[in-house]
């Protein structure tokens, strides 16, 4: 008489335990991926209205021509306006709004001479502001990526681990900041 | 902001990415951060304030070659303590990929983590082997930095993803005033009554670095100029060199080798001309940005990177990378014109600013604010997440 059967039970068990703490370790992961393309999406819209505020702030300032402060509010305004199908569209034309008026030769150097140095601060919050933005979008699509890559892969696809969580989508926009 | 930055390799060894980390701490507290930086050091290494020892690294071979790091129990206990009592805004990990503290801090930590990436290399099977293993932890990395387009590509390459480009700072200050070196006039502002120096740095047996361009250049201008030497100071066999020149202008061909920090700086200030023919190959050139640093008038080949440091020749004289000729006549220019040098000097100072540490801090100090939203900051991750 043996006990082969227990020693077989208690094998499946320890199988059964252990499939069990890495199913539940690839879903830990899954969702921390998309926890992080959530907080990334989070500071990119952030950076995109702050850059969007201080596109209007350089617009309001009085320090430019009225013309160039027209196309910078149009734009700024257009893009915090814009719906999700067209936010892309928008905040590119932001993007070279800015580059258009702050890269017309001698515009900082003007401008930081102006307003007793409102001038050199409201471009300052524009430059940190436009390079956040480019920050943003990268950290933005490498968690969308990597979230993708993991979402393919079998486990995730044969086990419902992603729950209803939609599939990100990138973020692709022209996010060259303006040479200041 | 409270800053935690996590270093891989033995602080007291010099090295790429220790500096790189010194200056960093060093711009970021300039600018009225609290930085704490932990990092392998020996028992009795002597560390700044601002930093905090992990414990020995052991060298292990690791990658085609051996790196001292850092692991084991010990190592992380004291990674998790850190995190835990830091209370830090944001964490910044170099070298997450190696299997250091880096790591061990991505592991041990939760909240928003930047990554800085420094090495380059080509698509090796050992990281294939170990990329999912490193997955898990770096997935938790939310702003990914790389120091060069080759960092960059190696990144994407083997992890995937993206990261911005911050390429390293120069410490521009540190170059900026030196004595020229014994028997060397340093740079004057008037016409040289001795003909003058030309200056070079860099491997002397690496092609790309286009030494034997200069050489040749030096053979036309030797003869024209019976006073003009060479200063050369890099890696490489002295010999060798002086067998490329001919014997009548030996003795104007001073072969320094291997310099000191410090006699390097005062290398800088002890020549009329710096000139860089590098043929290519160059991202950036840490060796002009040096010079441009230390106010040397530059000649340097048109190569792109060249170009672009040195603002389409505002800052420096170009001339067609390769060509020995336009080399000597735009080396002599220089040399019979010190109003040129003296404005070419002061326009390279200008210009270096933008790759100065307190330009890279500014940056990276961006990369924080942009993942660092909300207030949470770092917390200690649960044991096996």
């Amino acid at each position: 008489m043996s006990y082969d059967w227990i020693i077989d039970v208690l094998f499946w068990i320890a199988v059964v335990f252990l499939v069990g703490v890495y199913v539940s370790w690839r879903a830990t992961r899954l969702d921390r991926l998309h926890v992080r393309v959530e907080t990334a999406r989070a500071a990119l819209d952030a950076a995109l209205v702050r850059r969007a505020a201080a596109a209007l702030e350089l617009a309001a300032s009085r320090l430019l021509d009225p013309a160039a402060s027209l196309v910078l509010a149009t734009a700024a305004h257009e893009a915090r306006t814009a719906d999700a199908e067209n936010r892309e569209f928008a905040e590119s034309d932001l993007s070279r709004a800015l580059r258009a008026v702050v890269d017309q030769p001698g515009f900082a150097g003007t401008l930081a001479a102006r307003g007793d140095g409102d001038g050199k601060s409201v471009l300052d919050e524009l430059s940190s502001a436009a390079a956040k933005v480019a920050y943003a979008r990268r950290f933005y699509n490498d968690a969308v990526a990597q979230a993708r890559i993991a979402r393919r892969k079998l486990l995730i696809r044969i086990l419902p681990l992603a729950g209803r969580a939609p599939l990100p989508g990138f973020f692709e926009i022209d996010d060259d900041p303006p040479g200041i | 902001m409270r800053i935690g930055i996590v270093c891989p390799y033995t602080w007291n060894v010099p090295g790429g990415v220790q500096q790189h980390i010194r200056d960093l701490a060093e711009a970021l507290t300039a600018l009225g951060h609290r930085v704490s930086v932990i990092t392998p050091a020996d028992d009795d290494a002597e560390l700044p304030p601002y930093a905090v020892s992990a414990g020995r690294a052991v060298p292990v071979p690791y990658n085609g070659s051996v790196a001292r790091l850092a692991f084991g129990f010990l190592s992380a206990g004291r990674v998790r303590r850190w995190i835990n009592e830091g209370g830090f805004d944001v964490l910044h990990v170099h070298e997450p990929a190696a299997p250091s503290l880096g790591l061990l801090a991505c592991w041990a930590a939760d909240g928003p983590i930047v990554g800085t990436f420094h090495a380059s290399y080509e698509k090796s099977r050992v990281v294939s082997v170990t990329a999912p293993i490193l997955q898990s932890a770096l997935e938790k990395i939310t702003g990914r930095i790389a120091v060069s387009e080759a960092a960059r590509t190696t990144l994407v390459e083997h992890l995937g993803g993206d990261a911005v480009l911050i390429p390293n700072g120069v410490a521009t200050e540190r170059y900026a005033m030196a004595e020229p070196l014994p028997g060397w006039q340093g740079r004057g502002d008037g016409a040289r009554e001795d003909g003058g120096a030309l200056g070079f740095l860099g491997r002397m047996d690496e092609p790309r670095k286009g030494l034997q361009v200069l050489l040749r250049a030096f053979e036309i201008l030797g003869r024209e100029r019976p006073g003009l030497r060479l200063l050369l100071a890099g890696p490489g066999d002295a010999d060798d060199v002086a067998a490329r020149v001919s014997p009548e202008l030996r003795d104007r061909v001073v072969v320094l080798g291997m310099v000191s920090e410090e006699d390097k700086v005062r290398a800088y200030h002890s020549v009329d001309v710096f000139v860089a023919p590098n043929l290519g190959g160059e991202s950036f050139g840490i060796v002009l940005a040096e010079a441009m640093s230390a106010g040397a008038p530059i000649l340097a080949s048109d190569i792109e990177a060249f170009d672009r440091v040195l603002r389409g020749g505002r800052a420096g004289a170009l001339f067609p990378a390769g060509d020995e000729r336009a080399l000597a006549a735009a080396a002599g220019e220089l040399l019979d014109d010190p109003a040129r040098r003296k404005q070419l000097s002061a326009e390279a100072r200008a210009a270096v600013r933008a790759y100065d540490w307190s330009s890279v801090a500014r940056d990276v100090l961006r990369v924080y604010e942009t993942v660092a939203i909300g207030d949470a900051g770092v917390v200690e991750s649960g044991l096996g997440a």
